[in-house]
């Protein structure tokens, strides 16, 4: 497995800016604010966002696809809120964990059927099942649920956190995080179905000619789009021990923006799975950077999204210019 | 005679009110070009489509090597032998001419993709056609031309006994489509069957050592192409006896009697796309753009008309100079385009005849004048007449035309706009002669009416017939001008060949 | 009693006028779920006048969806160009912040400056796409993402409280009897459709949703055809933010218009307008809208919760999907197509 197939071209500029930008962000931070430059902060950044990051490589893959997925929000909250109940309820966790990664998946591979077999619109389709998604976890309940279970007060938290020194540790959904950027980027790069996924979203047409299986391949993504979203949710109930229908509104833009801000061109068939954790941790960063100032207001967080989204779109633009 | 790879007996496929194929039968030898020609509507991509499983066929056999093929998809076609390339490059713009060449087909350990070995597949593939290239390039950044002949190494790399291909020196320059012959003869001396679908007359004779004439969906007859002269193919083609296509082509040879110049460019510019270029237009006169590189043609009539902004030279209209910087400006001055029409098609498919109409002239008007519905349906009525558009109504949806009654609602636009010069870019291509003929005839009376017209056309002996002078272009520079007796095919070919040989 | 009298014959003569047309869906699916609702929900017809004004479900229903209608209008025009916006939610925050923010200073600064920022909104959509030629899902994302932060920001995180009688008449007021809101959206369209029907605007607009590169050959306008669609969106979406915010006599950042992009999406698609532009129908959003609406009225009348109500939502969404689709469309006319093709439905003219 030689490397030089990723020597840098212009396509990649963006994903060096991203990086750029997180590097910058980060060494801002540690210069302006004490403790900024802390472990404790670095892991944090890591653990509060992994439900957003697991869940936005999903969404990334179904955008290399030439797609979109509306849907990521919905199915994090009705997964939270399914096994906080399930296991209020008496079920075993693990078994909660697995009917619910079940569930996202089925649900993606319906909403990528309905897409592939009737030609929907991406959009429309993934709207309606964040509609549907988002209703259900009401039914499921209607209120936040708080999950008390020795699973996850002791041995998510605890017996699979690693210790880093006698107060800290890092969270099991840091590695969570790391395991699903891995994999997927391993998918993406060095599988067939990976290559076929961006072929789809390049073009569609051409792949559909060169041989390249179009339904099960976007059926397929979808299905892996409803799983990571299953996941994001699971991991989210890691982090908040508890599971809310209401939680997690617009939580498909976050996904959207950390894709874009890491490199993934909304039209498809351009993307790094890599970029979007990075675009996920500059998300985190801007965040703790708001926190960290104290008189900034959260909405802030916002408006710095959206004007770094701003400069990568631009950015995105002007390099693709470029190649014409 | 080499043993036949490719037969085809009795091939037949229905569309609902439609017989696309009536029995045809086909067969392609082993090292050796075998062209696929016809008019428009002839049967010739539901042969291709046929052959390669994009249509089920309702009747009749084919075989490679004496197995009997039946393919439902691309992908059985290429595993029983039949590849094809296709007119518009298929392949992925975003991957490498790598990942192109091996896509669906890469090997794997362990399910990771072995990227050395495709790299090196990839290279012999393209060295199999004596290509070398760089296969970590994205595809996108490479010419058409390259993209193409990466298209036929992908196709040739699986164990291929049938090469299609399917027009694919529309987008090419000459010093391309020579590159694309060394390719396909390479191959056919490795004894590859390859099927050559084209409507260029020079380039099949050049490459082609059979010819199939299909029409309305029936089999002509197959010819030795030593045996077939080119007034008995295009008879052939047409369903017209000899003689009768021998009259349309020497009908009235335009008299010069040009006016004044219109529009006359000195050292018109634009970096990369033309080198200083003076062109005079005079009304009343057809001007031929021939361009030796294809793509400078195009070029000449984007700067024309406002689409592309020059860097340096002036332009003078009636002797005064102006500047264009937008198709809505160059139209105020009382030019008019008709597109090529290729994929990016010149039509508004879902909206009406009438609205495709009057939507130049509209845009001329401006927004917040609009063509009273009077004044519309009248203009529809008068170009139906004159033009003779075939439709059954003004209201009816212009994509439900044919190609040829298409591209007469678009010139019908652009007359609309009563233009002083009319560029016409490439207007008969793709229709059939009959209909080709009404156009050249309709070209010639706007002419008599003192229109200027700019005509850009790849088929050199169209080209003479219609123009008074024609202007070859080169390396996107002029290079030759031929007037009066030297408007004829033969001379515009020696002009173009002397620049080759240059 | 005459309601029946009244809206029956006309649903009727409506439907049968349309027959042939594509207005013809969306309206059935209406007077459908009217019949439903005739049948099945007590009380749903009652209309009562109290004080010289008109009260009942039925007005309600008008009432609360006109935001999603005059949102629907301008995004119609956007989706006609082969965009979309689903930044008007955003927008909408912004406006009515804006409007309360300014409340206290003047009435007409309060409107103005509601209006005028939805309309600065639209012109930075409108900018991206025209002439950063930024593709339109992507350039208003940008909105989307950080236009709620704007709002809060201008109400610094608070919810705003006005009572000015002319500001909370916006929403509430009545004119000869109905709701106000209606005749501001009535008006909306009227000036609409007049835009698009009596200038060159809506051709221009349908041939660049049908064929830009086409579009561009003939010499229309076109960027500054696509740059005056998101500027109307984004006025209409002003409109509506001012009647959500006098709706509650406040402006509450986080909840002005969420979801209604959606709304307004879904209200333009049943509509009869295709999301990869060309033809539209304006007044066919508006009925999309309607429909909406009423689907959301129908299930409180019946105890279905709003936050559950999504679900029968999500149903139309695919109902409407599949009914458009053209693969579902080709094996119902018994045809078998290759690959999926853009089909309009025809005699819209």
């Amino acid at each position: 497995m030689k490397l030089a197939h990723l020597r840098p071209s212009a396509r990649m500029l963006p994903v060096l800016a991203s990086l750029g930008v997180l590097i910058l962000l980060y060494a801002g931070g540690c210069v302006a604010f004490e403790n900024f430059g802390s472990l404790r902060v670095l892991i944090n950044l890591f653990g509060d966002n992994a439900f957003l990051g697991v869940a936005a490589v999903g969404a990334t893959f179904v955008i290399l696809s030439g797609g979109i997925d509306l849907s990521v929000g919905a199915v994090v909250a009705f997964t939270g809120v399914l096994i906080a109940s399930l296991i209020g309820h008496g079920q075993a966790p693990l078994l909660a964990i697995g009917l619910a990664l079940g569930l996202g998946a089925g649900f993606g591979a319906l909403m990528g059927a309905l897409i592939h077999l009737y030609a929907l619109p991406p959009f429309l389709v993934t709207l309606g099942g964040m509609f549907l998604a988002r209703g259900l976890a009401f039914v499921v309940h209607p209120e936040s649920l708080s999950i008390d279970h020795p699973f996850y007060g002791e041995f998510i938290s605890q017996t699979l956190s690693v210790p880093v020194s006698r107060r800290l540790a890092i969270p099991f959904t840091a590695f969570a995080l790391l395991a699903v950027v891995l994999a997927g980027a391993a998918l993406a790069r060095w599988s067939r179905y990976g290559r076929n996924v961006l072929a789809i979203g390049s073009s569609e047409s051409s792949a559909r000619l060169m041989g390249v299986p179009i339904g099960a391949t976007k059926i397929l993504v979808y299905t892996l789009g409803g799983f990571l979203s299953a996941l994001g949710g699971v991991v989210a109930t890691f982090y908040m021990q508890s599971g809310n229908p209401a939680s997690f509104v617009g939580l498909e833009l976050d996904a959207i923006a950390a894709a874009v801000i890491g490199g993934t061109l909304l039209r498809g068939g351009v993307g790094y799975i890599p970029g979007t954790l990075v675009g996920v941790l500059i998300l985190g960063l801007i965040q703790t950077l708001v926190i960290f100032q104290g008189t900034l207001n959260s909405w802030w967080t916002r408006i710095a999204v959206g004007g770094l989204l701003f400069v990568f779109i631009v950015l995105q633009q002007l390099t693709a210019r470029r190649r014409e | 005679m080499s043993a036949p790879v490719l037969v085809c007996r009795g091939l037949t496929k229905r569309f609902p009110g439609v017989v696309a194929l009536d029995g045809v039968d086909f067969c392609a030898r082993g090292g050796e070009v075998h062209a696929l020609m016809g008019e428009n509507g002839a049967g010739k991509s539901t042969l291709i489509k046929a052959l390669t499983g994009v249509h089920p066929r309702d009747a009749g056999e084919a075989s490679v090597d004496g197995r009997p093929v039946h393919p439902r998809s691309p992908r059985e076609a290429e595993a029983a032998g039949i590849s094809t390339v296709y007119q518009e490059v298929n392949l992925i713009p975003d991957l490498s001419i790598a990942e192109n060449i091996c896509l669906g087909r890469q090997r794997t350990r362990l399910g990771f993709i072995r990227w050395g070995e495709a790299r090196t597949r990839a290279r012999a593939a393209l060295a199999r056609l004596g290509l070398e290239l760089d296969v970590d390039r994205t595809l996108s950044e490479c010419s058409i031309a390259v993209q193409q002949l990466v298209a036929i190494a992908r196709a040739t790399d699986i164990d291929a006994r049938v090469l299609i291909l399917d027009e694919p020196t529309s987008s090419l320059d000459a010093g391309e489509v020579a590159q694309l012959f060394t390719v396909v003869r390479r191959l056919r001396d490795q004894g590859l069957a390859i099927v050559f679908v084209s409507h260029f007359l020079d380039q099949v004779y050049a490459l082609a050592d059979r010819i199939t004439v299909l029409r309305n969906g029936r089999l002509v007859g197959e010819f030795p192409v030593a045996e077939l002269p080119r007034l008995q193919l295009v008879a052939h083609m047409m369903g017209r006896s000899v003689d009768e296509v021998e009259a349309l082509r020497h009908r009235d040879r335009p008299a010069a009697a040009p006016g004044e110049p219109l529009l006359s460019t000195h050292g018109l510019a634009r970096r990369h796309a033309v080198l200083p270029l003076d062109l005079e237009l005079r009304r009343g006169e057809v001007l031929g753009l021939r361009g030796l590189l294809g793509s400078g043609r195009t070029e000449v009539a984007r700067l024309l008309f406002g689409l592309d902004r020059a860097d340096a030279g002036e332009t003078r209209l009636e002797g005064r100079p102006v500047v264009f910087h937008s198709p809505a400006e160059a139209m105020r001055a009382g030019l008019g385009l008709t597109p090529e029409d290729r994929k990016t098609q010149a039509i508004l498919p879902n909206l009406t005849v009438r609205e495709n109409l009057i939507v130049a002239l509209q845009a001329r008007r401006g927004l917040w004048k609009q063509i009273p519905r009077a004044e519309q349906d009248r203009l529809v009525a008068d170009f139906t007449r004159a033009l003779g558009i075939k439709t059954s109504g003004p209201e009816q949806l212009i994509r439900n035309l044919s190609g040829g009654n298409q591209r007469r609602v678009i010139l019908a636009g652009s007359l609309a706009t009563e233009p002083r010069l009319l560029i016409l870019d490439e207007p008969t291509r793709g229709i059939d002669v009959g209909a080709q003929a009404d156009i050249e005839r309709l070209l010639a009376k706007l002419r008599d009416q003192g229109l200027a017209i700019v005509f850009i056309c790849a088929d050199t002996a169209e080209l003479s017939r219609n123009s008074q002078r024609i202007a070859v272009l080169r390396d996107h520079a002029k290079v030759a001008e031929l007037t009066g007796t030297e408007v004829n095919e033969q001379a515009v070919m020696r002009a173009i060949a002397r620049e080759a040989a240059a | 009693m005459i309601v029946d009298l009244l809206i029956w014959p006309a649903l009727a003569a409506l439907l049968w006028v349309n027959r042939r047309r594509p207005l013809l869906w969306p309206l059935l699916a209406l007077a459908l779920l009217l019949l439903f609702n005739r049948l099945f929900t007590p009380g749903f017809f009652i209309l009562e006048i109290r004080d010289g004004r008109l009260y009942g479900t039925l007005v309600d229903v008008l009432n609360q969806g006109s935001k999603v209608m005059l949102l629907a209008l301008g995004m119609t025009l956007v989706i006609a160009t082969g965009g979309v916006d689903p930044s008007v939610g955003a927008t909408m925050a912004i406006a009515g912040a804006v409007m309360a923010r300014l409340a206290g200073v003047s009435i007409p600064v309060a409107l103005g400056g509601g209006l005028g920022v939805a309309l600065l909104a639209g012109a930075w959509n409108g900018l991206l796409v025209s002439a950063f030629r930024i593709q339109p899902i992507i350039a208003t994302l940008i909105l989307m993402v950080a236009g709620r932060g704007v709002a809060q920001l201008v109400t610094d995180g608070q919810i705003i409280n006005f009572e000015q009688p002319a500001l909370v008449y916006l929403g509430n007021g009545s004119l000869l009897g109905l709701p106000f809101t209606l005749a501001l959206v009535l008006g909306m369209f009227v000036l609409t459709a007049l835009l698009v029907r009596r200038t060159a605007l809506g051709l221009f607009i349908e041939a660049i949703g049908d064929n830009e590169t086409a579009a561009r050959f003939t010499g229309l306008p076109a960027r500054p055809v696509k740059f005056l669609v998101y500027v109307f969106a984004g006025f209409c979406a002003g409109l509506a933010g001012l009647v959500a915010a006098s709706n509650i006599k406040s402006a509450d950042a986080n909840h002005i218009g969420l979801y209604l992009e959606l709304d307004a999406i879904l209200a333009v698609v049943v509509g009869g307008t295709a999301l990869t532009g060309g033809r539209f129908q304006l007044a066919g959003s508006l009925i999309g809208a309607l429909l909406i609406q009423t689907l959301g009225t129908t299930l409180y009348a019946r105890n279905v919760g709003a936050d559950v109500a999504t679900v029968p939502k999500a149903m139309v969404i695919l109902a409407v999907c599949l009914l458009q689709s053209p693969v579902l469309r080709a094996k119902l006319a018994g045809l078998r197509r290759p690959t999926p093709v853009a089909i309009r439905k025809e005699g819209s003219a």
